[in-house]
């Protein structure tokens, strides 16, 4: 499948005014292009809505009232649900598990597949061919079946999610990471460096990654998307978090049988998901023709 | 040509057992007991000694392992711990057809959204249609496939009332039954695939449009129509055809969710309904099926390009 290639010089990684520089390049770069600036500012008002949650949000989520199913209104902008909570709050407490849930997985994955990738990469040999004789296995199944596979292995509940949902992108970065390494251990730096007598430990981390590093931003940044839809497709199906706590996948799932009557329910959560997905999407896009990236493999 | 398929039909089965040992060891190491779980947590100790001696878990774990493993091979997935205790390879066989119709109607609908919508964002480049495609295009990608099934509810089976919210017909009640319960559901899983065909026909139209015997074809006065359809659109699907393997990938992961949206029994719906349940026997015989398609249906698709594009040789 689509491996990346990535066309740039190496970078100066000991030059920290050439970095200060890149980073006002960046973001200049990314402030011009209309798209990542609407995602970006999404991305920021929904990490402050996570943030202050408790603060900023019109009621208390598990708040029930009698006014069950109302329709969106003054009072309860979005309507509320067959418990009479309010929607709208319990769709901003949602942001909270959403970003938590995309971040961490993508976090706990980069680390593991950096590591994986690397070490197959490097040393070759058996090395790699362990590694990769799993990784491979992996590969063959898109990630949320594999995800819905551990879930099934280790059961239902937020740190579970969490680790299947890692688990199940670590083949992504690590074949990335390893085919990155395999081209770069060829330039003549990394054999320079080696002649100085570099440990291997510092060739792969000083030398081999920060030169990997455009097209690994790039697929984190699509896979925290990913990974946020995987986390309301569990939640969805009931094999995310604990019941009653407000996620948008859960959230769209206490609502099925009040489709026909409150169709709120049905159309608010989902857009929630949407525009947060969506929203990375747009910075995904901009970063990698930013950083000059072909093409990153789909990982739905 | 033989080798090579001899070659990935041991790799196939090689994969197929790997899933299935990982599946076996992994779903056994891991806390939670069904038989617990099939009496309620009463704790009668009797009652859970007799039904562990009656399932074989009384067993040192690698001869429960050879055991099943010997049975799979002979067809027998066990029988569900749960409720009905069907067989399970009775279970995954009625599940299976609804399954694969889903997955190829959705194959369908999204070609005939995605072709359309990539040739008309091509020939008027930049355009205002173009710009929506492209958008449209995006927001098929960030929508997460059962909200697609939700709207889709919402809109034509609760409101509109056109089409069945929930079920599935088989094929044999006829087309018109199968084809309305199967439609929406098809709509979900196919939205995200049309985005990305859409895309890459557009961008292969491009480059296609660009060659030399397309400006021939013009300069004979061909008419515009005749040049985009025989000329140019056959040589912009080749591209489309080596996604094939992403497509049965996301096809298959979006059934296994969209059927639960619409209540249809197939693969994925009877693979939740074992995790929730805790059925060991339907979740393992489930896996193993899906992951058999997944492997066979790649298999398959690698051996078709070589007749699809005679170009391509494995040797």
């Amino acid at each position: 499948m689509a491996d990346i290639v990535h066309h740039s010089v190496p970078q100066e990684t000991d030059d920290l005014p050439a970095r200060v520089g890149k980073a006002k390049l960046w973001s200049a770069y990314l402030l011009r292009d209309k798209k990542a600036l609407i995602g970006l500012i999404i991305l920021c008002s929904l990490t402050l809505v996570a943030l202050f949650a408790p603060w900023v949000t019109p009621y208390d989520p598990n708040a029930m009232d009698f006014e069950f199913l109302q329709p969106p209104s003054f009072t309860h902008p979005l309507g509320t649900d067959d418990l009479g909570r309010d929607l709208l709050s319990r769709l901003m407490y949602g942001t909270q598990i959403s970003l938590f849930v995309g971040i961490s997985t993508v976090t706990i994955a980069l680390a593991a597949g950096i590591t994986l990738g690397l070490m197959a990469g490097y040393f070759g040999g058996f090395i790699d061919t362990i590694i990769m004789r799993y990784i491979d296995l992996q590969w063959a199944f898109p990630n949320f079946i594999i995800a819905v596979y551990l879930v099934a292995v280790f059961g239902t509940g937020l740190s579970n999610v969490i680790v299947a949902v890692s688990l199940a992108f670590v083949d992504d970065f690590a074949r990335l990471v390893r085919s990155m390494v395999l081209s770069i251990k060829q330039e003549q730096y990394v054999d320079a460096a080696r002649t100085l007598g570099a440990s291997h430990w510092r060739i792969m981390w000083r030398h081999i990654l920060p030169n990997a590093t455009a097209p690994i931003i790039v697929q984190a940044t699509v896979s925290v998307s990913y990974a946020i839809l995987a986390e309301a497709g569990l939640s969805f199906l009931g094999l995310g978090v604990q019941a009653d706590t407000p996620t948008w996948g859960l959230i769209l799932s206490d609502a099925r049988s009040f489709f026909s009557r409150a169709w709120w329910l049905g159309v608010f959560p989902g857009l929630f998901i949407m525009i947060t997905v969506l929203s990375i999407n747009f910075l995904g896009d901009a970063l990698r023709d930013m950083l000059d990236v072909r093409e990153v493999k789909d990982a739905r | 040509m033989t080798q090579y398929l001899i070659r990935r039909i041991i790799g196939a089965i090689l994969v197929m057992w790997a899933v299935a040992t990982l599946v076996f060891f992994m779903l056994r190491l891991v806390p939670g007991d069904p038989i617990g779980a099939m009496l309620f947590d009463t704790g009668d100790a009797a009652a859970i000694t007799a039904l562990r001696a009656k399932f074989g878990l009384d067993l040192p774990i690698w001869a429960q392992y050879l055991k099943w493993l010997w049975l799979v091979l002979q067809g027998d997935l066990g029988n569900s711990i749960y409720g009905s205790r069907l067989s399970v390879s009775r279970i995954v066989l009625e599940a299976l057809p609804r399954t694969l119709s889903l997955a190829t109607l959705s194959f369908f609908v999204a070609l005939i959204i995605a072709v359309p919508a990539g040739i008309i964002s091509a020939v008027r480049k930049h355009s205002k249609l173009d710009h929506a495609v492209t958008l449209v295009a995006f927001l098929g990608l960030s929508m997460p496939d059962f909200w697609v099934g939700i709207l889709l509810i919402i809109v034509f089976a609760a409101n509109l009332q056109w089409l069945p919210a929930i079920g599935y017909a088989p094929l044999s009640q006829g087309f018109w039954p199968w084809f309305s319960h199967l439609i929406l559901p098809a709509i979900a899983v196919g939205t995200a695939f049309a985005a990305i065909i859409a895309r890459m026909i557009r961008s292969a139209m491009l480059e296609v449009l660009k060659t030399d015997y397309m400006s021939v074809a013009r300069s004979k006065g061909l008419k515009n129509w005749r040049i985009i359809m025989v000329h140019a659109l056959p040589n912009a699907l080749v591209p489309v055809v080596t996604v094939m393997g992403i497509a049965i990938a996301l096809l298959m992961a979006g059934a296994v969710v969209v059927e639960n949206v619409f209540a249809i029994k197939g693969l994925g719906r009877v693979l939740i309904e074992g995790i929730l349940n805790r059925d060991y026997p339907v979740v393992q015989g489930a896996i193993l099926a899906v992951s058999a398609v997944f492997v066979f249906a790649n298999l398959f698709v690698d051996v078709l390009y070589t007749f699809i594009d005679p170009r391509i040789r494995y040797d």
